[in-house]
């Protein structure tokens, strides 16, 4: 296969992913999001626009939010990266994850991945959010399917079970 | 009634632990061995003759393959109603981002500069890019006219009301192209070898729409193409056609490489290329009694096609039934007409003509009671089409509908009376302007007239030896709930617990053709047909005395295992046919258009801010009846996104033209609301039960589409006083009506000196 980026240093490049080590040989330049699509086979971050609007490529780096579609690889060396492969416990869904199952928060479900991310950090910062505050922790991440008002219950609702856990 | 067990429960979303632990596989997620990465080359004028393809010398194209029109085995043009839209273009463009050439390359990085390093060299040809340019006919672009369709409905005799109308109230209604802005971009894979021929993979609404196009373009038989739907990221009409186009160049380009191809479009690409929602211009004029009686009227609808027929005609026709609204009309002339741009065709957006023609009719109603002196309430209450009354295709309505009580619980939930008397005080001074504002309306469910009886869908049902079933279905799952309530029907209908049903991928090699997944007619027609598929395989069970009539999951399990054992496969089939008290003529126009109607009341409530004009919708209610609901927290989630793309066809999402091209076409300068532009959506469900469909239900997907635009401009309206008569309305359209007005300046006298004088 032709590489593009030919003749242009590539880097190694480790991080922590979903808690485990991982060392990719990548250019420097090559976005997040197609290392961990691409090359670590991680699909659930999705590509909807590319320029960081639409928030389906949310990734967590050090318990930041972030559009992995604007993140050089090269600055995740050395961070602690959470995909939505990284949330469930193994067969046991995420507080988050089974809100949005139970509310119908996930429609076509390509969103979602992000959404729920952008979901956790919400509720890592702030445990019991109003709904405005809900609105505006997801405002980042645009839905076309629901109008948001089931997304945000459930996330209501993962608050709130949280809390009397 | 029996009580149902699984239908009318939220049972979980079949697909859903995959879409939340985001291992849900969407076209873009899918690789093959050795895959090629595809890319289209488009024209950059709205319309030309081509003179001269140069490829660049600085490039290898040793490395590209490379596909022209001169490629295509068989018909160059991607079969849908009329076979006019080409699938390359050879001598001529006709709109912008129209396909020229494909490229495909093992490495996807290279395509764009590849893409880049061709140019075109072209014969301009004057082009034409509104309805009244098309219309003056200066250019011919399509066919003799610049007319893709025309259609004329005619109930009574309207030549003879003008004269003793108290009233005549006329009013011109404009609506714009909205995207569909789906957040999975479109894609496709396709495969070729010469054993199986074609199979493409990819995101996409109707299996069969792409399996017809690709037989005309490359030459083959059915068998030799294979569609299979991939998990789909969004869809809302928007990848009901297109994706015929993407597949089949995926195909060729497979086909000359030899490899797989894998084409996905950015969202650049996609906003630019693919079809969005037509724009229109309605003509209302209408004869009142004093008695605020609609007595006739006029109507002239018409859409903006763009370069190539597509769908346009069926547009078209949904948008021209609905013209008149849920209003009897004794007599009306209903004038619609589909015309030619030079434009990327227009072409299925949820409502599908629908929400243009129905902005007018309840933009129009408000601009009626204004005249006459009534309340918008009060013009709708005396309007509104009663059990017994014929529609404006003379389709008499056998349901018994109540639109009153509808409008009355809309209004109490809305806490209607009380706030636009409150608004009316508390507008008089200060910077901040609120309103309220109803619109009451209907979407026919399913395809137009005789439009089921062509498709005659066929579904299957499948009985397995461990007693489970499987639903054979090409109807496609794309968020609304499709394989959940399909599922539930069919556990419904064979008593069998929900966990036991599945739904086959959809794949043209496994699935019969149950119709495209449009037109609000999955639950309601396909249901229907799952729900008698379903008790099908009960029957051959019963009759082959290996079941009784009462039984449990297990007795359905050893019956299932002993029919396989001895017959090989458990499998029934059930074919649409139309209800025998149905007639609809194709030539006037005229019968039973819809099987059945969703009706609803929707009523918004806004504030606009005179100092920067920007405009929240503070509540919002939606009221419908759409028969039975099968699972109340999917048609919640149904009624919900469809208020909020109404919110965006409202009052957000403009599309920029220029030289026929979408100048905005990022979500950075096309704006579709986010989480904190959005109301509560409140939700009512009124269920009047509705003999027709699978356990009752009527279609909902497209209704809430209809309703918002009419309900927030009629808002803004009561708010500010002035008649708007055009959607998207920006903040800066609202501004310029304001200073038409002479608003503004008084109230800029006002906003100074709130602000402390800083202007």
């Amino acid at each position: 296969m032709t590489d593009s980026r030919a003749g242009r240093t590539k880097a190694q490049i480790s991080f922590t992913l979903n808690g485990e080590t991982k060392t990719v040989h990548a250019h420097p330049m090559e976005r997040l999001l197609d290392v961990l699509r691409e090359r670590l086979q991680l699909t659930g971050a999705k590509e909807g626009c590319g320029e960081g609007e639409c928030g389906s490529c949310s990734v967590l780096i050090d318990g930041m939010l972030v559009n992995s579609c604007l993140v050089p690889v090269l600055q995740a060396e050395g961070s602690n990266i959470i995909t939505i492969e990284g949330i469930a416990a193994g067969d046991t869904l995420h507080i988050l994850q089974q809100a949005f199952l139970e509310c119908g928060g996930a429609q076509c479900g390509i969103c979602t991945p992000g959404m729920i991310l952008a979901a956790v950090h919400l509720l890592n910062r702030n445990p019991e959010p109003t709904l405005e505050e809900i609105r505006e922790g997801l405002s980042g991440n645009l839905c076309r399917c629901t109008g948001y008002t089931q997304i945000i219950e459930a996330v209501a609702e993962a608050a709130r079970r949280r809390a009397i856990a | 009634m029996r009580n149902h067990s699984i239908v009318g429960k939220s049972v979980p979303r079949k697909e859903g632990r995959d879409k939340v632990t985001g291992t849900s596989q969407y076209i873009d997620d899918m690789v093959l061995p050795d895959m090629l990465f595809g890319a289209t080359v488009r024209s950059q004028i709205p319309r030309g003759r081509i003179r001269r393809i140069t490829f660049s010398p600085q490039i290898n194209w040793d490395e590209f393959v490379i596909v022209a029109a001169k490629d295509i085995p068989g018909k160059n043009w991607i079969s849908l109603i009329s076979d006019d839209q080409p699938c390359l273009a050879n001598e001529v463009v006709n709109h912008p981002e129209e396909p020229v050439l494909l490229l495909a390359h093992p490495d996807r990085h290279l395509l764009p500069q590849a893409v880049a390093a061709i140019s075109i060299e072209y014969e301009p040809l004057p082009p034409i890019f509104t309805i009244e340019e098309s219309e003056r006919r200066s250019e011919i672009i399509w066919g003799e006219d610049n007319v893709f369709k025309t259609y004329l409905i005619e109930k009574g005799e309207v030549d003879g009301i003008w004269e003793d109308a108290d009233y005549i109230v006329e009013g011109e209604y404009a609506t714009g192209a909205q995207e569909q802005l789906y957040i999975e971009n479109n894609g496709m894979i396709a495969a070729f070898d010469a054993a199986h021929g074609i199979t493409v993979w990819g995101s996409l609404q109707c299996p069969y729409y792409i399996h017809k196009a690709l037989m005309a373009l490359c030459d083959l038989s059915a068998e030799k193409i294979r569609v299979v739907q991939m998990e789909t990221g969004g869809a809302f009409g928007g990848k009901e056609e297109y994706p015929s186009m993407i597949a089949a160049h995926a195909a060729l380009l497979a086909m000359k490489s030899g490899k797989p191809v894998k084409i996905i479009y950015d969202r650049m690409e996609d906003m630019a290329a693919t079809t969005k929602r037509h724009p229109s211009r309605t003509h209302h004029r209408t004869a009142v009694s004093k008695q605020g009686k609609i007595l006739g009227g006029e109507i002239e609808f018409t859409i903006d096609g763009g370069a190539y027929a597509t769908l346009s005609s069926v547009v078209l026709s949904r948008g021209a039934i609905h013209a008149g609204g849920p209003y009897f009309w004794p007599s009306v002339r209903i004038r619609a007409k589909a015309v030619a741009t030079n434009a990327p065709p227009h072409g299925a957006f949820r409502g599908f003509g629908a929400p243009q023609s129905l902005f007018a009719m309840e933009r129009h109603m408000d601009r009626i009671a204004q005249q006459l002196g009534l309340s918008p309430v009060e013009i709708r209450r005396r309007n509104f089409l009663q059990p017994g009354q014929a529609t404006t295709t003379e389709q008499v309505v056998r349901e018994q509908i109540n639109l009153e009580k509808l409008l009355d619980r809309a209004l109490e939930v809305s806490d209607y009376r009380f706030k636009k008397e409150r608004f009316a005080k508390e507008n008089q001074g200060g910077t901040i302007r609120k309103g309220m504002g109803i619109a009451a309306f209907l979407h026919g469910a399913g395809f137009t007239g005789s439009g089921e009886r062509y498709l005659s869908s066929v579904v299957g049902v499948e009985g397995w030896a461990d007693g489970s079933v499987r639903v054979l279905v090409s109807s496609t799952e794309f968020g609304q709930g499709t394989k959940t309530v399909l599922s539930q029907i069919a556990a419904e209908a064979l008593a069998l617990p929900y966990e036991n049903v599945s739904m086959a991928q959809p794949d043209t090699l496994e699935v019969p053709n149950s119709g495209p997944t449009v037109a609000s007619r999955t639950v309601m027609v396909v249901g229907k047909l799952v729900q008698s598929a379903a008790l099908g395989i009960k029957q051959t069970l019963i009759s082959s005395n290996l079941l009784h009539e009462a039984y449990d999951a297990e007795e359905f399990r050893a019956a299932c295992q002993e029919y396989i054992a001895t017959h090989g496969r458990l499998r029934s089939w059930s074919r649409y046919e139309a209800p025998t008290d149905i007639f609809w003529d194709d030539q006037k126009y005229r019968g039973e258009a819809y099987a059945a109607f969703a009706w609803a009341v929707y009523i918004a409530e806004v504030t606009v801010d005179l100092t920067t004009y920007s405009v929240s919708v503070d509540d919002f209610v939606a009221l419908q009846e759409v028969g039975k609901v099968l699972h109340p927290l999917l048609a919640r989630g149904q009624i919900i996104g469809g208020v909020a793309q109404g919110i965006g066809f409202s009052l957000y999402e403009k599309v920029v033209w220029q030289n026929g091209r979408m100048q905005n076409g990022q979500m950075t300068n096309y704006i579709m609301p986010a989480a904190t532009d959005l109301p509560p959506i409140r939700v009512f469900f009124e269920e009047l039960g509705n003999v027709y469909g699978a356990y009752g239900a009527k279609g909902i997907g497209e209704l809430p589409m209809d309703g918002p635009a009419p309900a927030i401009v009629n808002a803004l309206a009561d708010a500010l006083g002035i008649h708007f008569d055009f959607i998207p309305l920006l903040p800066e359209d609202i501004m310029d009506a304001l200073e038409k007005e002479g608003l503004a300046a008084s109230s800029q006298e006002s906003s100074d000196s709130l602000a402390g004088g800083i202007r």
